[in-house]
């Protein structure tokens, strides 16, 4: 049932919604790379299997490094290792930003006000300053996993926020009192009746989120502060400017990163997009009227 | 009196734990970092000539007191917030015997002047080409701009920026690479020109991402203000389109935005630093990127607390002018 649900909300998304359309081409295109890594000829850290410093041709589609490396194979890697350390900072900052979210939403009083105002102060903090500080303290030792927990740990108080407010006002709401008086306890509560309100607005926020992190995955890379033997978007960018590929005329070097990030957010941006709009219930109104297959989704 | 007993004084009271809880966090963080200034600063002085090592340890010594940084932690906590309430951002450990103050305040007005001039632009922009494609939504004008920006907006800025200095300094090189300006400060057509020159592409690049959030931001408040019944009624009544626009539905939906405009001008002080990285601006934040590689913890704290201070201050101006800028919100 679940997954006639799930088809029948994609396929009018496909029929309804342009920005789906595109997104989700682009979106699968990266999933190709990603996913053609894995069938890579060579390890994502050989040297010199390839001619060095050739532009683009039929047998080096995207032209090959000045380490002897093959540019499309390389980007293949480094698409891989960026979206994993974006999904992994999505996942944490938003299991931090749901569970506080809660927490202060739910039981509001005192411990709303301590925790909120703890919050409040950590957002106004800058965090691009704070994350390159941090990093540059960590400088050497960064992996692909501190990195992403870095990006996530930093990554949760705007949302929690959201979160705490959307749980508020369904607090007060009739199902609530319901669930309480029938004898559920707080989290039980707040996991099974509250948990699935929130989740809407949760995909809309974890592709911001994803944005976020891989705008700063980019970021730290080009200034020299994360792991820059693991190839990413931002490392391939860091080693163009670093051997001059600018100055050099090795234009490719850098334009298939540059291209790969462009490709990467705006594929995720316009599906949450055409998301967001999908579960916006005013234009749901709307479509209803254009045809009744979303009826069949709505029984479920 | 109830209205400063209970609405001024608690945000007032925010307004100083959001403050201290920040500072304190930013306080404590570079400590944890393996660069320590004081061996750096030795290891500079030693480069070019061989010192006794006996004059290496009482420079250490004088060094530790001379930033402050002899004493335990707690000791330096307090000792920092002594001076700070006295306005003294302490010496600077990268650039001794320049004051952190000095340091801001050299670059604090290439920021303002370009952060500043670049939010202000983009607010305008995005709101009025916002609303207006938010009033018209199928005009072919419209539509292009909203396919546009919104390629634009997930762009990271690095490489927006990035690839601006590639199209504009390398390929059609009409603008320099880096600086703020040439020649000497002087009020003349020659100074203000490159002054201009320099910051155009730098401005450029924000204003572009900018424009492209609040572009978005404006329309989807002005597509849902439009479904009120009082722009139907207007409509009805005949009323200038150009009038319904301006003077009822964005006059609705200028609360958030003003709101963001306050906070990005309160977060003005903690620079650009990608923009001023990347465009090598002599701003803020190319001081502040130069303090954290540096170990400089009093700049990085001095301008840490400058920008949470903007932030903090912003966001209590604006709780506190809410209700003249729109009578549905009550001082309550």
């Amino acid at each position: 049932m679940a997954n006639d649900v799930l088809r029948a909300t994609i396929r009018d998304l496909f029929r309804f919604s342009l920005s789906f359309r595109f997104g989700s081409i682009i979106l699968v295109i990266v999933g190709i790379l990603l996913l053609l890594s894995f069938f890579s000829p060579f390890e994502s850290d050989d040297r010199r299997v390839v001619p060095r410093n050739k532009p683009p041709s039929q047998e080096f589609i995207l032209g090959t490094t000045g380490n002897g490396q093959d540019g499309f194979w390389l980007l293949t890697f480094a698409i891989r290792n960026t979206l994993m350390v974006s999904g992994l900072a999505v996942l944490i900052g938003r299991s931090i930003a749901v569970m506080v979210g809660m927490i202060t939403g739910y039981l509001g009083g005192k411990t709303d006000r301590v925790i909120s105002s703890i919050v409040d102060s950590i957002i106004v903090i800058p965090r691009l300053p704070l994350l390159i500080l941090i990093a540059a303290i960590m400088q050497g030792e960064m992996t692909v996993l501190s990195l992403a927990l870095l990006l996530g740990i930093l990554d949760w108080a705007h949302p929690s926020k959201r979160y705490r407010a959307m749980i508020l006002s369904l607090r007060e709401r009739e199902f609530t009192h319901t669930a309480i008086f029938s004898g559920m306890n707080a989290v039980k509560v707040v996991v099974q009746e509250h948990l699935p309100f929130l989740i809407p607005l949760l995909l809309a926020d974890a592709v911001a989120g994803f944005l976020w992190a891989i705008g700063m995955e980019v970021t730290l890379s080009v200034l020299g502060l994360s792991d820059l033997t693991t190839p990413s978007i931002g490392t391939l960018i860091f080693w163009g400017n670093y051997h001059h590929a600018l100055l050099r005329r090795r234009v490719w070097i850098l334009a298939a990163p540059i291209a790969a990030s462009v490709l990467m957010v705006v594929g995720f941006y316009l599906v949450s997009l055409s998301l967001s709009e999908y579960l916006d219930p005013r234009t749901r109104l709307s479509r209803l009227t254009v045809g009744e297959q979303i009826d069949g989704g709505k029984a479920g | 009196m109830t209205l400063l007993k209970e609405f001024i004084l608690p945000r007032f009271a925010q307004w100083l734990i959001v403050i201290f809880v920040g500072v304190t966090i930013t306080f404590i963080i570079p400590r944890l970092s393996p660069v320590n200034p004081v061996t750096e600063a030795l290891a500079r002085m030693q480069m070019y000539q061989n010192i006794d090592p006996e004059a290496v340890q009482a420079m250490h010594d004088t060094l530790l007191d001379l930033y402050g940084l002899d004493g335990s932690v707690l000791e330096q906590y307090v000792n920092f917030w002594k001076r700070v309430l006295k306005g003294d951002l302490g010496p600077s450990l990268a650039s001794f015997p320049l004051s952190v103050n000095q340091l801001i305040g050299v670059s604090i007005g290439w920021t303002i002047g370009l952060l500043g001039t670049s939010i202000l632009i983009a607010w305008t922009l995005g709101m009025t080409l916002g609303s207006l494609a938010g009033y018209y939504p199928n005009r072919w004008w419209s539509e292009g701009l909203e396919k546009t920006l919104i390629t634009v907006y997930p762009v990271p800025y690095y490489i927006l920026a990035f690839v601006l200095l590639m199209a504009f300094t390398f390929y059609l090189p009409i603008f320099p690479l880096i600086g703020g300006a040439r020649g000497t400060a002087a009020l003349t057509w020659e100074y203000i020109t490159s002054v201009l020159h320099h910051g155009f592409l730098p401005a450029l690049s924000i204003v572009i991402g900018a424009t492209a959030h609040r572009f978005i931001m404006a329309k989807a408040l002005t597509t849902t203000e439009k479904s009120s019944d009082y722009v139907q009624y207007a409509q009805m009544a005949a009323l200038p389109q150009r009038k319904i626009l301006f003077y009822y539905v964005t006059r609705n939906t200028l609360l958030p935005q003003v709101t963001d405009l306050s906070l990005s001008l309160g977060a003005l002080f903690g620079g650009a630093i990608i923009a001023e990285f990347v465009f090598g601006y002599p701003g803020i934040g190319t001081t502040m990127y130069t303090a954290i590689n540096n170990g400089d913890y009093n700049a990085i704290m001095g301008i840490t607390l400058l920008s949470i201070v903007g932030i903090a201050t912003a966001s209590l101006l604006i709780d506190l002018i809410y209700p003249l800028i729109d009578p549905r919100v009550r001082y309550r």
